[in-house]
């Protein structure tokens, strides 16, 4: 039968399985042909804390979602177009979140008794109506992958592990995805294991002849690339960009890069990233807890380099003493919180942006920290570039607020031009600044600039500038501990100014308000970034005003947003909490925004927040808003 | 003999690395101008002048010596000395003295410490401090006693301790440092007398020669809040019975006129006894630089601990072993030696590797 080609503009694939499946790796390989295809995308992995639940049940159950499309796109989408499924638990766990005449193709080895009492169903769903809104492919991809790569000698269970590369030649071959990256990849990593990378091989290729040669699949799609601003790209995950941005910081600023950290979900893979670009001179020390990790940052920043520490926000919770000593002793400090689910051990695997509070309060005393939070996984780089910058050049620990979205989830970047990027000075001290009474020469470790209001920083080996900090109160100038009400007043009050001029190195916000009628205004920060950005297109698109403005910096505020948000009659803003930005903005310009709040663990869906910015603007203008659906979800 | 002989042979490897300077130095350039306030009659006074006085012998240049501290009484330490230094956090001093002697191999970094900074908040820091080697001078003063916090038990109280938090007695059992240090893989354990100065100068000055993490605990009497806790090894009367004095090479031998000394029990382990029922050549030479670190183990056990009427002082273990920072700085030296270009090329190259695709 001739094969037929169907053009789309962007596609939602789903690939589920158990967590020992492979889908997080069939889904990073489907991204990147994808990208290097040239079509924009962004992408969604999900997956449980444990490392191997039981198999074949639903807690075992790992996903990776992927949205491509021969246009700009925001978001992993809201609801999966294709879903492959390895299994009966990765068919029951995901088909909620289907939309009717979605495609699912589904592997039936695993289809048994068994396996399908383990998932909770009582009968077949292949074999009865359950599915019947669905366009079903059940394929024995297990048995194909076995039978295709009989002749390397592996053992029953090693041939089927290759499994995933059959589902992903099939889809490769389905959406016309290049496929030499994939095989050069699997040469790569399986270099040492000769039979298992030329069964992987075999198995992909096996998948892609099949979905070219049977019947059961007779319609090939095409995704044109989209059209991207001329430049390099490469596909990138929030977690690379960051340990990247801070190498870049490292290089920018001459101070070699020195992480104290302890293992955790989702940060650990920025400290495994460091750990290899020695050769930047970067220092990785894993500590024996969250506190030594920011301890020996602290204590490398005292000794001149770049300390750096990253968590997640139970390490906060354990580093918050610390970093009140970073703010006393007016320290250089990156403190990088991969935000999780909370409270406490929470969703370990989920994203979440409910730390911004601990951000701003969670340490005793008025200890105020500046806060940036990357708005998409590119973008982490530019934030920490930016993070850097503050902490240098005001003598100040700063919050670097990403989450388990951006950490996981991917985006084409375009490779920044490294001649462009900013310088960042230290600007180290060399030399006395004062005199005592007897008109000598002495450093004053604690004599501020006029402009900034940042101290001088001494390191260790510099002679004649020999001082002591610590956590007591420091008297102003001298640096010695004071007990004095009205040295204690000033150095409060001094240490928040200082924070507050930060503001006047930012840029003005960017409005996004094309038609300049808009009177809603959606304010957002971190990884809502997307969803709020696609939610705001579908209003725009349906033919209503909206504008959108996203913060980059949570402390301090920029110094316009008091007057943007009082030019609009309703401000919405979206956040994966309860309101924590909502209840910062309240107090600080008594503006009533209205709140848009899920902490389901996952990114904030773009047609249901398009609704909610419609019945605002409905609200707003006393018209009635019709958000006539596009097909398929958010873009 | 006197605890204060310690003939030790020499190791210079403590300080290398750190700039040293051809000008002779006194106590007085190591002395801050802040007014020093412990208590009248702190054993810190002590151990403060020892410091003052001892500094100067290493020859170092003053601004590459950092005192890092916790909290505490002995922790205001730094503020007293004209150095670089940091009165940290409660117990965290060890972490970040980690940091600064990993990030720089050019300081000679001291971390001063209590009973309750190291032992009870910071506990966890000062094993994988010792566990690491990492290049440093750890000064345990113990007065077995909270006085900053104005008395309570410590972690080194002995049972049965009274105190505020305690009007029963405490029920809780104490901690042996030394015997803490040498499980946590200390590669020097010593103990000394914040008093005996002579003692305290020899155990400091073969600590900061070692390379390493060198963990030297002093005993330091707090006349406010536990004072007497070691009045049997001050006592002129007492301290000859009292102190069990370690010498490398040497039998060990103390009470008077040496009338006892150490021996093996058949078990394994370390006892005292009188010469006179065992002869001299019965007696347990000291040997600081055996690699197992079981007899110094036994040793550490003849400390007393409840009220202490016997210790043994010294050094209980002294090994050349790996440290964590010279480690850690060498991978660091070969990977930038191997990295070819400047490092905004290698950014350039790092950034722009991997599956790239260009638009035009």
């Amino acid at each position: 039968m001739a094969k037929q080609v169907r053009q789309l503009d962007r596609v939602i694939i789903r690939f589920a399985g158990d967590s020992g499946d492979g889908m997080q790796l069939t889904g990073d390989r489907f991204t990147q042909e994808s990208a290097g295809f040239g079509n924009d995308l962004a992408t969604l992995p999900n997956f449980p804390a444990e490392i191997r639940a039981p198999q074949g049940t639903l807690p075992g159950v790992s996903s990776f979602q992927v949205h491509f499309a021969d246009h700009d796109i925001l978001t992993p989408g809201d609801a999966p177009d294709v879903l492959v499924a390895m299994n009966p638990a990765a068919l029951r766990a995901n088909l909620g979140d289907l939309p009717k005449g979605a495609t699912i193709i589904v592997d039936t080895h695993d289809f048994t008794k068994r396996n399908l009492t383990k998932a909770g169903y009582t009968e077949n769903p292949l074999e009865n109506d359950d599915l019947a809104e669905f366009a079903v492919h059940p394929v024995d991809l297990t048995g194909m992958t076995v039978e295709g790569v009989k002749e390397f000698g592996l053992s029953r269970k090693d041939a089927a592990r290759a499994k995933n590369m059959f589902a992903l030649g099939l889809l490769s071959w389905m959406y016309g995805r290049p496929t030499d990256s994939t095989i050069r990849f699997l040469e790569r990593r399986f270099a040492k294991v000769p039979e298992i990378r030329d069964a992987n091989i075999t198995a992909f290729k096996t998948g892609w002849n099949f979905g070219e040669t049977t019947e059961a699949f007779i319609v090939q799609y095409e995704i044109k690339p989209a059209p991207m601003a001329p430049g390099t790209y490469r596909n990138i995950t929030g977690n690379l960009a960051l340990a990247y941005g801070l190498i870049a910081s490292g290089v920018q600023s001459g101070l070699p890069v020195f992480l104290g950290s302890y293992p955790i979900t989702p940060a650990s893979d920025i400290l495994h990233e460091l750990s290899k670009h020695k050769g930047f001179g970067v220092t990785t020390f894993q500590a024996e807890d969250e506190i030594a990790g920011i301890g020996a940052a602290i204590g490398a920043a005292f000794a001149g380099r770049l300390g750096v520490t990253t968590t997640s926000g139970p390490g906060i919770a354990l580093k918050g003493e610390s970093i009140g000593l970073a703010v006393m002793t007016e320290l250089p400090l990156l403190v990088v919180n991969v935000q999780r689910g909370g409270p406490s051990t929470g969703l370990p695997t989920k994203t979440e942006q409910s730390d911004l509070l601990q951000a701003m309060f969670g340490r005793n005393g008025e200890a105020p920290v500046p806060i940036v939070a990357p708005q998409s996984p590119g973008d982490c780089f530019d934030a920490a570039l930016e993070a850097a910058r503050i902490a240098i050049t005001y003598r100040t620990p700063v919050m670097l607020l990403s989450d388990g979205y951006l950490a996981n989830g991917s985006e084409p970047w375009q490779i920044p031009d490294v001649d462009q990027l900013p310088a960042i000075d230290p600007a180290f001290a060399t030399a006395t600044n004062g005199t005592d009474d007897k008109g000598e020469d002495v450093f004053l470790p604690y004599l501020r600039d006029g402009e900034t209001l940042a101290r001088p920083w001494a390191i260790p080996g510099t002679p004649g500038l020999e001082h002591r900090i610590g956590g007591l109160e420091k008297g102003e100038g001298h640096g010695n501990i004071s007990y004095d009400p009205a040295n204690h007043d000033l150095m409060v009050r001094t240490r928040q100014a200082k924070v507050d001029r930060i503001a006047d190195s930012l840029p003005p916000l960017e409005v996004d308000d094309p038609s300049g009628s808009a009177r809603v205004l959606v304010l957002g920060w971190g990884s809502t970034y997307g969803p709020i950005g696609a939610g705001v297109r579908r209003v725009r698109r349906a033919g209503y005003h909206v504008a959108q403005v996203h913060l980059r910096h949570l402390n301090p505020f920029p110094q316009d947003l008091g007057d943007i948000l009082r030019r609009y009659d309703r401000v919405l803003v979206p956040e994966m909490n309860l309101g924590q930005l909502s209840m910062l903005l309240r107090a600080k310009y008594l503006v009533d925004v209205v709140g848009y709040n899920h902490v389901r663990g996952l990114p904030l869906k773009a047609a249901e927040l398009a609704e909610a910015i419609g019945e605002l603007v409905a609200a707003a203008e006393g018209v009635e808003v019709d958000l006539v659906p596009t097909s398929g979800g958010a873009r | 003999m006197s605890t204060t002989e310690l003939p030790f042979p020499g190791q210079t490897g403590g300080t290398l690395g750190v700039p040293t300077t051809d000008q002779p130095q006194t106590g007085k350039e190591f002395t801050s101008d802040q007014e020093v306030r412990w208590c009248p009659g702190c054993g810190d006074y002590a151990v403060l002048k020892a410091v003052q006085g001892f500094l100067p012998e290493l020859g170092l240049r003053r601004e590459n010596i950092v005192f890092v501290s916790g909290i505490g009484c002995s922790s205001r330490f730094p503020y007293y000395l004209d150095t670089y230094g940091m009165h940290s956090i409660h117990g965290r001093a060890p972490a970040i003295a980690t940091g600064l002697a990993t990030a720089r191999e050019d300081l000679s970094v001291f971390v001063v410490t209590g009973d309750g900074d190291a032992l009870s908040i910071g506990g966890n820091h000062l094993i994988h401090a010792l566990r690491r080697n990492v290049n440093m001078t750890i000064l345990l003063f113990n007065n077995r006693i909270y006085g900053l916090t104005k008395g309570q038990y410590s972690p080194t109280s002995e049972t049965g301790k009274v105190t505020k938090s305690t009007p029963m007695g405490s029920v809780d059992h104490p901690f042996n440092p030394v015997s803490l240090a040498l499980g946590a893989e200390g590669s020097f354990v010593a103990r000394t007398i914040d008093s005996d100065r002579k003692h305290l100068t020899s155990v400091l000055a073969a600590a900061a020669a070692h390379r390493g993490t060198s963990f030297v605990e002093i005993y330091q009497n707090c006349p406010i809040f536990n004072d007497g806790a070691f009045d049997a090894i001050k006592d002129r009367d007492t301290k000859e019975d009292a102190i069990i004095p370690l010498v490398h090479g040497e039998p060990i031998r103390f009470g008077v006129g040496g009338d006892k000394g150490l021996v093996r029990t058949p078990g394994g382990g370390v006892e005292a006894a009188l010469v006179a029922d065992v002869g001299e050549d019965a007696l347990l030479v000291h040997d600081a630089h055996h690699e197992d670190p079981s007899t110094a183990f036994a040793i550490s056990r003849l400390t007393d601990s409840g009220y202490l009427n016997q210790s043994p002082i010294g050094i209980f273990r002294q090994v050349e072993r790996a440290t964590y920072d010279d480690q850690a700085r060498g991978q660091i030296h070969a990977a930038t030696e191997a990295a070819p270009g400047t490092p905004t090329d290698r950014l350039a190259g790092l950034i722009g590797g991997g599956d790239t695709w260009t638009v035009v």
